[in-house]
């Protein structure tokens, strides 16, 4: 399946860009995703402990699904006002 | 006017406070609140910042506040705006309007929405500073958060 990864603020800058598409073999979650994409780029690993996670533009959990053509979205701690 | 709007054009505090205030007479008070872009922060001098938004997230989570506001204080209507991209010093980031029979309420809605919006809602800012630029951070975001929720509640209503 082909799922869409969003990246904000640091975590953007980090990767070198905001929105990534990556296929996945089998079911996932979204700490599935996450751990694949910090196998990848390891500079984004210490966000796990801070950051927040979307499904489709929702709030969600490192425990939830990832259904083929789902955005992924990684957040860290927001800062607006 | 959307009551409430993630938006890269200057806020406009005249016509949201119009548009929250111009059905009827049943009003006794009217509170807005203004956020600007201050020239220094932490001891750093500040040239401009940027906003950053996940847009459709951040304006489901400023309708989550203004839910939770109007369950909090019943018949308190509310309007938040939040600017994004690059604003230079003294520029509005973000304005809220609340309107009320009472001033009471009109307060703390507006003063619990603030603290919402620094809580979980998913904007980020870009200082860019005399000497570098850094990506500031605040809350880790979770609208289920009670306690959290409540630390808001209790700033709102001190």
């Amino acid at each position: 399946m082909r799922i869409t990864v969003r990246l904000f603020a640091r975590l953007r800058d980090l990767a070198g860009s905001g929105e990534l598409v990556r296929d996945l073999s089998g079911p996932a979650t979204v700490k599935t995703v996450w751990q694949e994409l910090v196998a990848e780029m390891p500079a984004l690993g210490d966000y796990e402990r801070t950051m927040s996670v979307a499904v489709n533009a929702d709030y969600s959990k490192m425990s939830a699904p990832v259904n083929d053509g789902d955005e992924v979205a990684f957040l860290p701690p927001v800062s607006g006002g | 006017m959307a009551r409430v709007a993630v938006t890269a054009d200057p806020l406009d505090l005249p016509a949201l406070t119009a548009e929250l205030t111009g059905s009827g007479v049943g009003d006794g008070a009217v509170t807005t609140f203004v956020g600007l872009v201050r020239d220094h922060n932490q001891g750093r001098r500040v040239l401009f910042l940027e906003y950053e938004a996940y847009e459709p997230l951040a304006v489901r989570a400023l309708n989550r506040i203004v839910d939770e506001a109007a369950d909090s204080w019943p018949g308190t209507r509310l309007g938040v705006h939040h600017r994004i991209g690059r604003l230079e010093l003294g520029e509005a980031s973000i304005i809220i309007v609340a309107a009320s029979k009472h001033r009471a309420d009109a307060f703390a809605a507006c003063r619990y929405t603030i603290e919402r919006v620094k809580q979980i809602v998913p904007i980020w800012k870009h200082e860019h500073f005399e000497g570098g630029d850094v990506w500031l951070e605040g809350a880790t975001a979770d609208p289920e958060d009670a306690a959290a929720r409540e630390a808001a509640h209790r700033i709102a209503c001190a």
